[in-house]
Parts: C-alpha cells; sequence; structure tokens
C-alpha cells in the first residue's frame, strides 16, 4: 500500500486523531487485538513526548504498511528541538514503590513492545521511527 | 474514557471503560484525589479497560502510594494486553491484581 501521512498541532489532545488516522488504515488488513493495543499505547508514548519535550508546533506522522510481512512502520517528524528519547537510560523496574519514578516509563514500554525504534536528527528535523509486525 | 463510581462506606471502586492514557489519566487523578479522605480500600475494575499508557501507570502508582498510608488498594479484571504493560514495567510487583 501507499505510506499515508497526517500532520496535526503539537498538543496532547491531537492524540486521539492520530491513533483513529492509525487504526482507520489497519483495519483493513485484520490486525492482531495485542499489536492494535501496543501500536495505541506507543503512539500515546512517542506524542505525548514529542509535544511535551520537543517544543515543536506540528507533528507530521508518515504511516506505511508491508504487506508481504505485516511489518507497520510509523514515523513522527518534528522540527523541534533535538531531542533522542532513545538516549535515555531505561528505568529501574524492580525498585518498590516508594522509590518508584514514572519518568522513562513511556520509551522503556514502546523499546519493549515494538520490534524495533529509530532516532534520525536530520535537515533539523526529528525522526522518531517505531516497526510493528501487525498480525 | 468512563469512569462509574461506587462507594460503599469506606470502599470505593472505580469501573474503568475505554482508554486511560494521556489525555484521561488526569481525570482519574482528579477522581482519586476527590474522594481519598476516609477512604481504607481503593478497588480499580479493568473489565472493560483498553489499554494503559504510562500516563495511566504515573496515577496509578501515586493512588498506590497514598492507599499504602490509609489502607489497600486492589486492581481487578486486567486483561491479558493490560496485564503484559503492568509486567514490563514491573507494576505487577507493586500493584495486588486479584
Amino acid at each position: 500500500m501507499a505510506a499515508k501521512e497526517i500532520t496535526v498541532n503539537a498538543a496532547l489532545e491531537k492524540g486521539e486523531e492520530l491513533t483513529a488516522f492509525v487504526e482507520s488504515m489497519l483495519e483493513p488488513y485484520d490486525p492482531s487485538p495485542k499489536a492494535t493495543v501496543q501500536v495505541d499505547v506507543a503512539i500515546d508514548e512517542v506524542f505525548s513526548n514529542i509535544v511535551m519535550y520537543s517544543g515543536a508546533k506540528t507533528v507530521t506522522v508518515v504511516a506505511n504498511l508491508d504487506e508481504p510481512t505485516s511489518v507497520f512502520t510509523l514515523t513522527f517528524i518534528d522540527k523541534g528541538n533535538p531531542y533522542n528519547p532513545l538516549e535515555k537510560e531505561d528505568p529501574d523496574v524492580s525498585l518498590p514503590v516508594e522509590e518508584r519514578e514514572i519518568g522513562g516509563l513511556g520509551i522503556f514500554l514502546v523499546k519493549k513492545t515494538m520490534d524495533d525504534v529509530h532516532y534520525e536528527r536530520k535537515a533539523d528535523q526529528n525522526y522518531f521511527t517505531i516497526y510493528k509486525k501487525i498480525k | 474514557m468512563k469512569i462509574e463510581q461506587t462507594r460503599d462506606n469506606s470502599t470505593l471502586t472505580l469501573a474503568l471503560e475505554g482508554r486511560l492514557d494521556t489525555i484521561t489519566a488526569p481525570e482519574l487523578e482528579q477522581v482519586v484525589n476527590a474522594n481519598l479522605e476516609g477512604l481504607t480500600a481503593l478497588i480499580f475494575d479493568f473489565a472493560k479497560l483498553e489499554y494503559v499508557s504510562s500516563a495511566g501507570l504515573r496515577v496509578l502508582l501515586s493512588a498506590q502510594k497514598k492507599m499504602n498510608k490509609q489502607g489497600k488498594m486492589e486492581v481487578k479484571n486486567v486483561c491479558a494486553e493490560i496485564m503484559e504493560v503492568l509486567d514490563i514495567t514491573g507494576f505487577s510487583d507493586i500493584l495486588t491484581i486479584v
């Protein structure tokens, strides 16, 4: 299929629009419920991260599904400050409740549930891509 | 997300329906904070919850810390997809899942 793209304002409530865009694109390909939920969560994590930390005004998302392999690729592009969330150290998920902090948990979750994640800075833009086999 | 509240004396059950994410987590936090006084048991019912992202986990962690000081907190009817999120993040060790 041809890649599809959408551009939204960098505002938290726009996350729902992105989720709806991706779900309607994937639906005809009958993705597994588990993969769908994981992609939805990844969208929430990556998009909210960009909105809160990049300073960008808009975010463009390019979605592509490779039909032979069922690998779904979603790239978030923004003109904000250079920001690579993958440089952050993984949180210690074994700490007891009183010592637990929440920082970094979202991207950690994305790294664990997606098949691959990739960050690149080019032409003064951040490119953050997630890859997930949807069935 | 819909939040159905059932209060029985000092026990509050919050049945969540939909998505607990960046947009909806602040609503849940407000409901929890508004009801904490005199509460000895806080029960989350996830039967109709589709997913939890880290913003939702933050609210659950904060609720757990508060309830540790005044009673107990339990999470019930956790589906496999949400359980995986709780396992990956170590929350299945922190929360009481029944």
